[in-house]
């Protein structure tokens, strides 16, 4: 599955970033790195963009950009 | 490109004026061995930078070591350009630099182009980099990536006090070790850990034997293949150049700010010894 369609309060496990150049970059840069554990933390009113908890800290996204984050849900991964 | 750093035994330069700081107005050292020397510390003998990510405590350390009352905020992106001050310490100068909090060296935004800029080109004797210790694992990427520039590094594992009331030790030993320069423990609004960060800071600022930068071995063949062809290219342009697989990783990458410096030849200033400079 992928990053926007992870319910809130579920967690789960980056798996692969479907995403080149730069932006790739800037989510790796902030964390989300294949093995990272990441949760869906509050979602605004409209459910989008979403605040995810990865690594201690938040980081929101927009739908367009969760959809290209690949996530195992249900499983630990490093903290 | 950012301009260089001044050289060692100039005097301040006119552009670093940030504003309501004033040298008079330093509390009192928490070491003996510390004067703080405000904004103007004329000759000195170091430059040391302060990276991090951002809202890791770096203005804060900057204030604590030099007096000054740069702005220190909550917020992302404060210190837009550099602040600059200075300390003595042990009877030696330092002038320091506050770089604008970046997550890596290796995106495209004008703070962290600032941050690289002066890491790769202003040679820096020290670098300190602040992280905060409640959120580790979020910081470290960029000590490493700093680390595959330089072994000229402290890093100033900051916020321990906020660390330890989350319940959160770190062994500052073993990351040590792995990380092969010095760690400190600081709290820097407590003037906690000051005192070893200043040792720190000044062993590392004398030794002539610096920690090698880190090299990473790339698992891909074809990519461990580019890299080192590329990288014997950069140090036949360039020789004596210390980081070229780090370059040649940038190259490939297509970085811009890179590929101009290779172009332009300021890459070569790297190549010059630290002496002459």
């Amino acid at each position: 599955m992928t990053l926007d369609e992870l319910p809130r309060g579920q967690r789960a496990v980056v798996t692969a970033l479907d995403l080149r150049g730069g932006e790739r970059r800037r989510l790796m840069d902030l964390g989300l790195l294949p093995g990272a554990a990441i949760r869906a933390d509050m979602t605004s009113p409209l459910g989008d963009p979403t605040a995810y908890e990865v690594r201690g800290a938040l980081v929101v996204l927009r739908r367009g950009q969760a959809r290209t984050v690949h996530v195992e849900a249900g499983c630990s991964g490093e903290s | 490109m950012a301009a260089p750093l001044p050289t060692p035994g100039v005097g301040p330069s006119p552009e670093q004026e940030p504003a309501g700081a004033c040298a008079s107005c330093a509390l009192a050292p928490s070491s003996a061995r510390l004067a703080r020397l405000g904004l103007a510390p004329g000759r000195y003998d170091h430059v040391v930078a302060l990276a991090g990510n951002p809202n890791t405590g770096k203005s804060t350390v900057f204030n604590a070591l030099t007096g000054l009352r740069q702005h220190v905020g909550n917020w992302a992106g404060k210190t837009v350009a550099r602040a600059e001050g200075g300390f003595s310490y042990g009877g030696t100068a330092y002038r320091i630099v506050d770089l604008p909090g970046t997550y890596s060296l290796l995106s495209t935004s004008t703070d962290e182009d600032v941050a690289r800029d002066v890491l790769l080109f202003g040679r820096p004797d020290v670098v300190v980099v602040v992280v905060d210790a409640t959120r580790l694992e979020r910081n470290l990427p960029l000590v490493l990536q700093i680390r595959q520039i330089t072994g000229r590094v402290v890093v100033a594992l900051n916020l321990v006090d906020e660390a330890r009331r989350h319940g959160i030790t770190v062994d500052t030993r073993h990351l040590t070790r792995e990380l092969g320069v010095p760690v400190v423990a600081t709290a820097a609004r407590r003037n906690e850990g000051l005192p070893e960060l200043l040792a720190a800071i000044a062993q590392v600022a004398t030794t002539d034997d610096p920690p090698k930068p880190l090299r990473l071995i790339h698992h891909d063949p074809a990519l461990e293949r580019a890299v080192a062809d590329l990288a014997a290219q950069v140090e036949a342009r360039f020789p004596g150049v210390p980081n070229s697989r780090w370059v040649a990783l940038r190259l490939l990458e297509g970085d811009a700010g890179i590929e101009e410096a290779v172009r332009s030849g300021t890459l070569g200033e790297l190549a010059t010894p630290r002496e002459a400079a």
